[in-house]
C-alpha cells in the first residue's frame, strides 16, 4: 500500500542450491545495508559502483558477524523496481537467510507482500502491458491467501491475545480521546503514570510474543501436520505409530476419535504438530459434524496435510470427498493396512494420481510400523528441500507479525517516552493509536469508527 | 393554483439555517445570483438548541469556516456573551475555543448580513418540489405557485424536512419550535430516486432565569481574557454573563425511572435513530443506571431574554415529568418551565449518494448541506453549507470544485467520512476523528485554508494580506532560528542565565534553544535582537519547534497516504470488470464509487489487498490508452 517505504524479502526459492538471496528495494535500502553489511574494502555504498559486487560480511546489532555475503548495489531507476535497490547473497543456509531478513526489518524495511517487487516495477513503468494481467493474478491471490490465513489466525490462541492486548490500548485512547472531545463532562482524569505502567505491562507482552513468533519459528514452535481421512481407516493407528505411544483411543467403531487430537511429534530434527481428527463422512449427528469440520479446518490450516485411505476395501465416495481437499493442499497420501490383503492399492494409487499429479503416495502400515520409516524421510526432504508451500507461507506469515509487533512495541515505547518528556495526553495518544492500528493488521480490522464506539459504551457524555 | 415562473436564478438555497445562511452568501458572494429561500424570516439562523458554538472539533471547524472566507466566526464573535477556551491543559492542537451566544442577536446579525449581500435575495417562501431534466436541476416549485428556474439547487432543510415533534404522549408534525415543517419536499425527493433516512434529535427544557436558586448552583464564568473565532476580528468578546452548574440525585433518576414507560423512546413512538453523544437524560438513566448523578449546565439563552437552556437535560418526556424531575435538582427546585424539552424526527439523505463536493452523484447541480446529510450541530452544518456554496458556485462558473483532503481541515475529514463511510446517527464532529490532529489545529486554520479561499473568491484583500504578512513573519523567524547560532561564550550564557534559561556547552542554534521548555520565541527575541513578530506568528514559529518531532511524523503519514489520494478512479469505473476483487469490495465500490484509490481504501470492506487491485488496474488502463493514443497518432 505505502509505495515508498523499504521492502525485502528472500527473493531465491527456499532451500534450493547453495546461495540465498535477500533483496531490499526503496528510498532507505541503502541506507539501511550501509548499516549492516561491512564491504572488505571497507566503501560505503555511496562509494561503491552501480551494478557491481562487494564481498563482505553481514552484522547483527551487535556488530557480530552472521554471514559471509556478497552485496550488489543497483542505484534508482537501473534496478528491477526503478528504485534503489540492494541484493545480499548469503551462503549461510535458511536459519542464517532469515536472520539476514529479520536484521533489514529491525533496521525499518517491512516485508515485502507477495508480489510487490514486481508490482513496484510494474507501478513504476519498468515492466510492459502484458505482465500486468499476471501481477493483478498475483495480487489477488494474495488477497484469498491472506484470507484463510486471517482466518486461520484468528481462531488460534496467539491472536487471542493480540485480540486481548488490542483491546488494552483501545481502552486508554478511549479514555484520553473522551476527556479530550468531552471536556467538560464528568469523566476521570487520565493519569499519566497509570497509563504508563499499563503500557509497560502491555508492552512486555508484545515483546514476549516477538521472541516466540521469531523467525524460524517453525522448527521452534513445529510444522502443523494434519491426519486426515474417512472413519476407520487408521489415523488414530498412525498418530500412534508416529507417537509410539497409545495417545489416541483407536477402535474399529466409525466416527470413534471425535475430538481432534494434537500432539507433537520429532520426525527427523523436524517438530511436528500432529492433528488427527475425525473422518471425513456425511455426518449422522452433530458431534461427529463438528468433528468432519473441524477436519476440514484442520486441512486448511496444516502446512502438511497427510491424507490415509484403508487399502484393503474398494475406495468410496467419502475418500473421493477427501481426495478434494487434499487436492489444493501439500499432500502425502497412504494407503494403510499393508499387513492385510491389499486387493485395492493399485486402483487407489490410479485414482489418485488421476487426480492429483506428481502426488507423492506411500504404502503403510500403522499397526505393525510398516513404511513409517519412508514417511519420515519424505517429511524432512520435503521440509529441507523446501518443497513446502504451506512451509513458505507459514514463515511469511510470521515475518510479517513479527514486523508487526516490532512497530507496535515502537509506538508503546514512543508513547512511553512521551509521558516521559511530560507531554500532554493527546500526544501520547498519537502512537496510542499508531500501536492499535498495527497490531489491528494481524487481526484484520482497523476501523477508526472502533474508538467512537468505545467512548460512548465507556462513558455517559454528551448535554 | 396557478404556477408562473416568478424568477431565475444560478442557486437556490433550501433553508436557511446554519448550513443555509453559509450556503446562500459563499454563493452571492462568489457571484451568482442565488435566492436563500426559508419558512420564515424571523427564524434565519435560528439556534433551536445550545446557545453555544464551538468546543473540540466544532470551534476547529468554525475557524476554518472563517479562514476560507465563511460567516459564522464573524457573526458569532458579534453576537457572543462570554467565551472559554476548553482543553487548555492538553496539547496545542486540542485546545478549543467556545462561545454562549445571544441567539436572537445571533440571528438579527446574520439576517442583517445575509439582507445586505449583493447578488443574495432572501424569501420567505415554502419550496415543494425540485425540478430536474435529463439528470440536471433546473428549478424549484413553490407551494403558492411560483417556480424558479435556476442550475444549481442546495438542500439545506435541517430538521424541518418532514418534521415531527415528540413530548411524551403529544406529537405533531413541526419543524423545530414549532414552526412549519416541509412535508412536500420528501415526496419530491422520492420522485428523484433519493434515498432517505429518518434521524431523531432532542432539546432540553428552557427554564425562566428568575425562578432558579442560584446559591445552590456552581458559578461557571467565562475565560477572563477573551478570543475570538474569526482572523480578522481583532477586539473580541468580553464576558458578560455566566453559565450555572449543578447535577441531578437520586431523587431525580427515581422520578424518571418510575415515568420511563412514558417515554416515547421506550414505547415505540420514536423510530428515528438518535446521536449518542447527546442522549436524552432517560437514556442516559437507562444506560448508565450506576451513575450517581449526572452534571448539567443551565446557560443563558441572550441578554434580553429570561430563557435558561438546561444543558443535559435533552429529554421527550412529557411535560408534568418534565416539571418533576426538574424540580429535584438543587437550583431548579423551584424552576418555571418556559419551554418544554421535546425530541423531533425528520428525514435526511443517505450521505453515501453525495461526492465529496457535497453534490448527489446521480443529479448534476443538486447539493445537499447539513443535518438533511445526517450531521448535527451548527458548526457542521456550515462548515458544508460552504463547501455547498463554494462548489454550487464554482459548478456555475465553470471553475475548479473545492475538495479538502483529510490532512487539510476538520472540513475534509467531515465530508470524507459522511460520503465515503456514511452515517447511522446523526455525526458529531470530533476531534478523535481526525488521524493528522496534530496538524489540523484551529490557531492555524488560517494557515492551511485562507489560499483555497482566495482562488474560488471568498477571501478579501485585507484578510488576504494579513494572512500572507504572519506567513511571512513566521517563515522569516523560522529561518533566523536557524540559522543563527550560538557559541557558547560567557557572555552567551551569562545572557541566557540571567533570563532564567540553562547555559549552553556547544554551538547551539536558536532553533534547537527553542526547543527548551523554559524558552518561547519572545523571550529569544528580546536576548538576541531578532525581528518583532506579531503574537500570533510568534505562537506558531513556538509550537513548529517545540512539537517539531511529532509535526513530522504525522506529515510523514501524510505524505505516504498522499499518494493514493492522487491516484484518481474515473467516475464511471465498472469495478465488474477489474479482475481479483473481492466481491464484498466490488459491491462496496459500485456503491460508493469513491473519487481516488485513498477514499476507496477507507470504505469498510475494502481491503489493502483491494487497494493493491485497483492500482495495478489503474496502471494498466493508463498504459492501453497511452498505447491507444500512439497507435492514433500514427494512424
Amino acid at each position: 500500500m505505502q509505495q515508498g517505504d523499504t521492502i525485502s524479502a528472500i527473493v531465491t526459492p527456499p532451500g534450493e542450491g547453495g546461495v540465498g538471496i535477500v533483496r531490499l528495494s526503496g528510498d532507505e535500502a541503502f541506507a539501511i545495508a550501509d548499516v549492516m553489511f561491512r564491504a572488505r574494502s571497507g566503501k560505503k555504498i555511496e562509494d561503491i559502483r552501480s551494478s557491481s559486487f562487494s564481498y563482505g560480511h553481514i552484522l547483527d546489532e551487535k556488530g557480530k558477524i552472521i554471514d559471509e555475503a556478497l552485496m550488489l548495489v543497483m542505484r534508482t531507476p537501473n534496478s528491477y523496481t526503478k528504485e534503489d535497490v540492494i541484493e545480499l547473497q548469503c551462503h549461510g543456509g535458511a536459519v542464517v537467510l532469515r536472520s539476514v531478513l529479520e536484521r533489514t526489518f529491525a533496521l525499518g524495511a517491512r516485508p515485502a507482500q507477495r508480489g510487490e517487487f514486481t508490482k513496484r516495477a510494474f507501478l513504476n513503468g519498468r515492466i510492459d502491458l502484458s505482465e500486468a494481467q499476471a501481477v493483478m493474478e498475483i495480487v489477488g491471490a494474495k488477497t484469498k491467501a491472506s484470507l484463510r490465513m486471517a482466518s486461520g489466525r484468528l481462531s488460534g490462541k496467539f491472536s487471542g491475545k493480540i485480540v486481548e492486548l488490542r483491546h488494552k490500548i483501545l481502552d486508554m485512547i478511549a479514555h484520553l480521546e473522551a476527556t479530550i472531545d468531552f471536556p467538560e463532562d464528568e469523566i476521570d482524569e487520565v493519569v499519566l503514570d497509570d497509563i504508563n505502567l499499563r503500557l509497560v505491562i502491555i508492552k512486555e507482552n508484545i515483546d514476549t510474543l516477538l521472541k516466540t513468533a521469531h523467525a524460524g519459528r517453525i522448527l521452534k514452535d513445529g510444522l502443523r501436520t494434519a491426519i486426515i481421512g474417512k472413519p476407520n481407516v487408521g489415523k488414530s493407528s498412525l498418530l500412534n505409530a508416529l507417537l509410539l505411544e497409545e495417545r489416541a483411543i483407536v477402535t474399529d467403531i466409525p466416527g470413534t476419535t471425535r475430538d481432534s487430537i494434537e500432539a507433537f511429534v520429532n520426525v527427523g530434527g523436524i517438530p511436528l504438530v500432529l492433528t488427527d481428527t475425525a473422518g471425513i463422512r456425511e455426518a449422522k449427528d452433530e458431534v461427529e459434524k463438528i468433528g468432519i469440520e473441524r477436519a476440514r479446518a484442520c486441512a486448511e490450516e496444516a502446512a502438511l496435510v497427510l491424507i490415509v485411505f484403508d487399502g484393503s476395501v474398494p475406495m468410496t465416495a467419502e475418500d473421493e470427498e477427501i481426495l478434494r481437499i487434499a487436492k489444493e493442499r501439500d499432500s502425502v497420501f497412504l494407503i494403510n493396512k499393508s499387513d492385510q490383503p491389499q486387493k485395492y492399492e493399485e486402483s487407489y494409487e490410479k485414482t489418485i494420481r488421476a487426480n492429483v499429479t506428481e502426488a507423492v503416495v506411500l504404502q503403510i502400515s500403522a499397526k505393525t510400523g510398516e513404511g513409517i520409516e519412508a514417511l519420515s524421510h519424505l517429511i524432512e526432504e520435503k521440509v529441507y528441500g523446501g518443497e513446502l508451500k504451506g512451509d513458505e507461507a507459514s514463515f511469511v506469515n510470521d515475518v510479517r507479525e513479527a514486523d508487526i509487533l516490532r512497530r507496535a512495541s515502537e509506538y508503546l515505547a514512543n508513547a512511553m517516552q512521551t509521558i516521559e518528556n511530560g507531554m500532554s495526553a493527546d500526544f501520547v495518544s498519537i502512537d496510542l493509536r499508531s500501536a492499535w492500528e498495527a497490531l489491528g493488521e494481524i487481526t484484520g480490522e482497523t476501523v477508526g469508527e472502533d474508538i467512537i464506539d468505545e467512548i460512548f459504551s465507556k462513558f455517559c457524555l454528551g448535554k | 393554483m396557478k404556477v408562473f415562473v416568478a424568477g431565475e436564478y444560478d442557486v437556490v438555497v433550501i433553508g436557511a439555517g446554519h448550513a443555509g445562511v453559509e450556503a446562500g452568501l459563499a454563493a452571492a458572494r462568489i457571484g451568482c445570483r442565488t435566492l436563500l429561500a426559508t419558512l420564515s424570516m424571523d427564524n434565519i439562523a435560528l439556534m433551536p438548541c445550545n446557545p453555544s458554538i464551538g468546543g473540540p472539533a466544532k470551534g476547529h471547524l468554525v475557524r476554518e469556516v472563517d479562514a476560507l472566507g465563511g460567516e459564522m466566526g464573524l457573526n458569532i464573535d458579534k453576537t457572543a456573551i462570554q467565551s472559554r477556551l476548553l482543553n487548555t491543559g492538553k496539547g496545542p492542537a486540542v485546545h478549543a475555543l467556545r462561545a454562549q451566544a445571544d441567539k436572537k442577536r445571533y440571528q438579527f446579525t446574520m439576517k442583517e448580513t445575509c439582507e445586505k449581500q449583493e447578488n443574495l435575495d432572501v424569501k420567505q417562501i415554502l419550496i415543494e418540489d425540485v425540478q430536474v431534466e435529463a439528470g440536471k436541476v433546473c428549478g424549484v416549485v413553490v407551494e403558492t405557485g411560483e417556480i424558479y428556474r435556476c442550475r444549481a439547487v442546495i438542500l439545506a432543510t435541517g430538521t424541518y424536512l418532514r418534521g415531527r415533534i415528540i413530548i411524551g404522549e403529544t406529537t405533531y408534525d413541526a419543524g423545530p419550535n414549532g414552526q412549519r415543517a416541509a412535508m412536500k419536499l420528501t415526496d419530491s425527493l422520492n420522485r428523484l430516486g433519493i434515498k432517505l433516512m429518518r434521524f431523531k434529535t432532542g432539546t432540553p427544557a428552557r427554564v425562566d432565569a428568575r425562578s432558579l436558586d442560584y446559591d445552590e448552583m456552581e458559578i461557571q464564568p467565562g475565560d477572563d481574557e477573551a478570543a475570538a473565532f474569526s482572523f480578522m476580528t481583532d477586539e473580541p468578546t468580553r464576558s458578560v454573563a455566566p453559565c450555572w452548574l449543578s447535577y441531578t440525585n437520586e431523587e431525580t433518576h427515581k422520578v424518571i425511572r418510575e415515568n420511563i414507560h412514558r417515554a416515547p423512546m421506550a414505547n415505540g413512538v420514536i423510530k428515528g435513530v438518535g446521536p449518542r453523544y447527546c442522549p436524552s437524560i432517560e437514556t442516559k438513566i437507562v444506560r448508565f443506571p450506576d451513575k450517581e448523578r449526572h452534571q448539567l449546565f443551565i446557560e443563558p439563552e441572550g441578554i434580553h431574554t429570561q430563557e435558561m437552556y438546561v444543558q443535559g437535560m435533552s429529554t421527550s418526556l412529557p411535560v408534568d415529568v418534565q416539571i418533576a424531575f426538574l424540580h429535584t435538582i438543587p437550583g431548579l427546585r423551584h424552576c418555571r418551565v418556559m419551554r418544554a424539552g421535546y425530541a423531533i424526527e425528520y428525514d435526511c439523505i443517505d450521505p453515501t449518494q453525495l461526492s465529496p463536493t457535497l453534490e448527489l452523484k446521480n443529479i448534476r447541480g443538486f447539493f445537499s448541506a447539513g443535518q438533511s446529510n445526517g450531521t448535527s450541530g451548527y458548526e457542521e452544518a456550515a462548515a458544508q453549507g460552504l463547501i455547498a456554496g463554494i462548489n454550487a458556485a464554482m459548478q456555475v462558473k465553470g471553475g475548479e470544485p473545492l475538495v479538502l483532503k483529510r490532512s487539510e481541515a476538520y472540513i475534509g475529514v467531515l465530508i470524507d467520512d459522511l460520503v465515503t463511510k456514511g452515517t447511522n446517527e446523526p455525526y458529531r464532529m470530533m476531534t478523535s476523528r481526525a488521524e493528522y490532529r496534530l496538524i489540523l489545529r484551529q490557531d492555524n486554520a488560517d494557515l492551511r485554508l485562507t489560499e483555497y479561499g482566495r482562488r474560488v473568491g471568498l477571501v478579501s484583500d485585507k484578510r488576504y494580506v494579513r494572512y500572507q504578512k504572519k506567513k511571512e513573519e513566521i517563515e522569516t523567524a523560522l529561518k533566523t532560528l536557524n540559522n543563527t547560532m550560538l557559541t557558547p561564550s560567557s557572555e552567551t550564557n551569562e545572557k541566557l542565565t540571567a533570563a532564567g534559561m540553562g547555559e549552553i556547552r556547544t554551538v547551539t542554534s536558536l532553533f534547537d534553544l527553542l526547543r527548551r521548555p523554559e524558552a518561547d520565541y519572545k523571550k529569544v527575541c528580546g536576548l538576541f535582537g531578532l525581528p518583532e513578530i506579531s503574537a500570533e506568528a510568534a505562537k506558531q514559529v513556538d509550537i513548529t519547534v517545540t512539537y517539531e518531532g511529532y509535526i513530522r511524523r504525522q506529515q510523514d503519514q501524510i505524505e505516504r497516504m498522499e499518494k493514493l489520494e492522487t491516484k484518481l478512479l474515473p467516475p464511471d469505473m465498472d469495478y465488474g470488470k477489474v479482475p481479483s476483487l473481492r466481491e464484498e469490495a466490488r459491491e462496496k465500490l459500485a456503491s460508493v464509487r469513491p473519487r481516488s484509490v485513498g477514499q476507496a481504501g477507507r470504505i469498510s470492506g475494502v481491503s489493502p489487498a483491494d487497494v493493491s487491485v485497483l492500482l495495478v488496474w489503474l496502471e494498466k488502463e493508463r498504459r492501453m490508452k497511452q498505447e491507444e493514443g500512439a497507435e492514433n497518432g500514427i494512424s
